[in-house]
């Protein structure tokens, strides 16, 4: 049994120029290893919706992710404000992100129910003031 | 037909094995390997970017002569491109042109700018009803169809399925040709005029249909020179024909944004330069572009104006174009009948070509991207260029596809080299205390020829790469 792929990226606080280079990275190795065109666009999604929420709401983070022929297996975790109402933070179109972050185009409260849309198994940990962790996972 | 048919070619007596061209291909196609680039066919895209680049002008595009488009059969139809106009100081007449080409010897014109309006007509009504596939992707610049055929298969289903005007004009022009003339298709020669090795390489390996009708590709910086003077003579003629059949839309195919403009939406974006239509493709694999209709990608600098093979600079000349179509009517050409209706669609699909894929299975792949993971590892990182590839990462991607090896890396076989001497050393001391004589030194021969092994292929390399950098322009 190949042993798993280890990946991880650092998610800087407000770098929005940087955002989306570790979705890119991945989606890259996906279609070298050969994983269904469907497979690698619900991870790209998922994994730029995260990247996004980093930037936009925590004080960055790390996301980590592991690729073997089954799954892809994503953990953002990031030490930022926490998540006060899931429940909420879930529903499309609900978002606590500031006018200046909207005029910008994001914000449209999209990320989270996306995330979960598009990847097979979501888990939010969340502790207000201490961060939160999201694992994802799409599978192959 | 070979579905990787290349225009871009290289002179192998004019490659110097510099480092140039592998470094600003923007699909990694290109390789030194025995101080030659080596282009993957598979990767290529014929962008022409390095054929731009390449400071030795080593990188060509195969063409066709006009002497063979003129030649060869019976009766001759050109069909410039749109960008073509863009290429003349004071032009403020199309027909100048056209019956310039005709005094040339061609037997008639047929512009490619009418095709494009016609292809405009009919992309308006397919936006129109296929909101499903928003936002739709522009399919004239074969190069980009190319790109996202082995590159982005998520967005194949948003290619707009129509044939590029370059192909829509040559099924026309082969009907009319036959009309007027009387001869059978063999005896007639459609002669495109090209801005870009791209349209040679849709020529020879079209996408959408099985076989183009265009029969032959000549280069716009191989016709400007012979161009002008028949210009000139028409020019002084008082009865010139007046042969134009495009408008306004349909020369500003010529320039980025030109196709997107004929569309009559503001709900579109429009890219140029390869680099950037990259980006745009990340993005919109990502659904990052909302509300659009229409994305218009063109591998060039400012549209076809920028194409390689052509003379002008592409800002000056969208410039010009865009004098040129001042006072014309917004469109010649019309969808308005079936023939015309008929030449536009796609007559077959384009089929994702997973050429990247690192094995022949996902099994293989995926031990194969492990295998290029822990080699990058290892190698150093500086995407120096020097093994030939790119970057430290496309070479532990050859490694791994067999193409390559580690060796190959100077960083790694200075490192090997004083592994070596370490061991060498405490061999020697082992030497000194008597300890097992005969075998000892056995070892230490083989490991003393190794040394010398590894210390030849490491002074090729470096006589090779001072030879790089003393052909390296400032």
């Amino acid at each position: 049994m190949p042993e798993e792929i280890t990946l991880s990226y650092d998610v800087r606080k407000d770098d929005f120029t940087r955002a989306g280079e570790a979705s890119a990275d991945v989606k890259l190795k996906l279609k070298q290893m050969g994983v269904n065109p469907e497979a690698v666009r619900k991870v790209a999604i998922a994994m730029y919706e995260g990247e996004i929420n980093m930037v936009i709401h925590a004080n960055g983070g790390k996301i980590t992710v592991a690729i073997s022929p089954e799954k892809i297996h994503m953990v953002l975790a990031d030490v930022g404000p926490g998540i006060e109402d899931i429940e909420k933070a879930m529903q499309p179109g609900y978002s606590t992100a500031p006018e200046e972050i909207r005029n910008l185009g994001f914000g449209a409260g999209m990320g989270l129910p996306n995330m979960k849309k598009y990847t097979d198994y979501m888990h939010i940990d969340t502790e207000i003031g201490v961060g939160t962790t999201i694992t994802m996972e799409v599978k192959i | 037909m070979d579905k990787f048919w290349h225009s871009v070619r290289l002179d192998e007596s004019l490659c110097e094995g510099c480092f140039n061209c592998i470094k600003h291909c923007p699909t990694q196609a290109i390789r030194v390997r025995n101080k030659k680039a080596r282009i993957n066919s598979e990767f290529c895209i014929d962008c022409g970017e390095c054929i731009r680049i390449c400071p030795h002008h080593a990188k060509i595009a195969q063409t066709d002569t006009l002497e063979h488009a003129l030649g060869d059969r019976k009766y001759n139809v050109v069909m410039p491109a749109p960008s073509l106009y863009g290429q003349f100081n004071n032009l403020d007449d199309v027909n100048i042109v056209l019956n310039a080409l005709k005094h040339m010897g061609f037997d008639d014109v047929y512009e490619v700018g009418a095709a494009a309006e016609i292809v405009s007509e009919l992309s308006r009504e397919y936006i129109a009803s296929h909101p499903k596939q928003y936002p739709l992707i522009s399919t004239a610049c074969p190069s980009i169809v190319r790109l996202i055929r082995v590159r982005f298969p998520n967005l194949i289903d948003h290619l707009m399925p129509l044939l590029p005007p370059i192909e829509v004009a040559a099924k026309l022009a082969v009907k009319k040709a036959m009309q007027d003339s009387g001869l059978s298709r063999e005896e007639i020669g459609i002669t495109f005029i090209t801005p870009c090795p791209s349209k040679v390489a849709y020529v020879n390996s079209p996408l959408g249909l099985e076989k183009s009708n265009v029969d032959y590709a000549v280069a716009i910086k191989d016709v400007y020179p012979i161009l002008l003077p028949h210009m000139k003579a028409v020019n002084q003629q008082k009865d010139m024909e007046d042969i134009v059949i495009s408008g306004k839309i349909g020369v500003s195919w010529g320039r980025s944004g030109g196709e997107a403009g004929g569309l009559f939406t503001d709900d579109y974006l429009a890219a140029d330069g390869i680099r950037n239509v990259i980006r745009v493709l990340e993005d919109m694999e990502d659904e990052k572009l909302e509300n659009l209709k229409f994305v218009e990608l063109n591998a060039c600098d400012g549209g076809c104006v920028g194409g390689v093979l052509q003379v002008e600079n592409p800002y000056v000349a969208a410039v010009k174009l865009m004098r040129l179509r001042k006072y014309m009517p917004v469109a010649r050409a019309h969808a308005d009948n079936a023939e015309a209706r008929a030449a536009v669609p796609w007559e077959r699909h384009v089929d994702y070509e997973p050429v990247y894929n690192l094995g022949n299975s996902m099994m293989e792949s995926f031990s194969r991207l492990n295998q290029v993971e822990r080699l990058l590892k290892k190698l150093p990182g500086l995407d120096c260029g020097s093994c030939g590839a790119p970057t430290c990462r496309c070479l532990a991607e050859d490694i791994v596809r067999g193409q390559a090896t580690e060796t190959d890396c100077v960083y790694y076989l200075k490192e090997n080299l004083h592994k070596l001497s370490q061991e060498v050393a405490t061999l020697s001391e082992d030497i000194g205390k008597e300890k097992n004589g005969e075998e000892t030194l056995c070892m230490l021969r083989q490991y003393m020829e190794r040394i010398r092994e590894e210390m030849s292929e490491l002074d090729n390399k470096e006589a090779e790469s001072k030879h790089n950098d003393s052909t390296r322009p400032d």
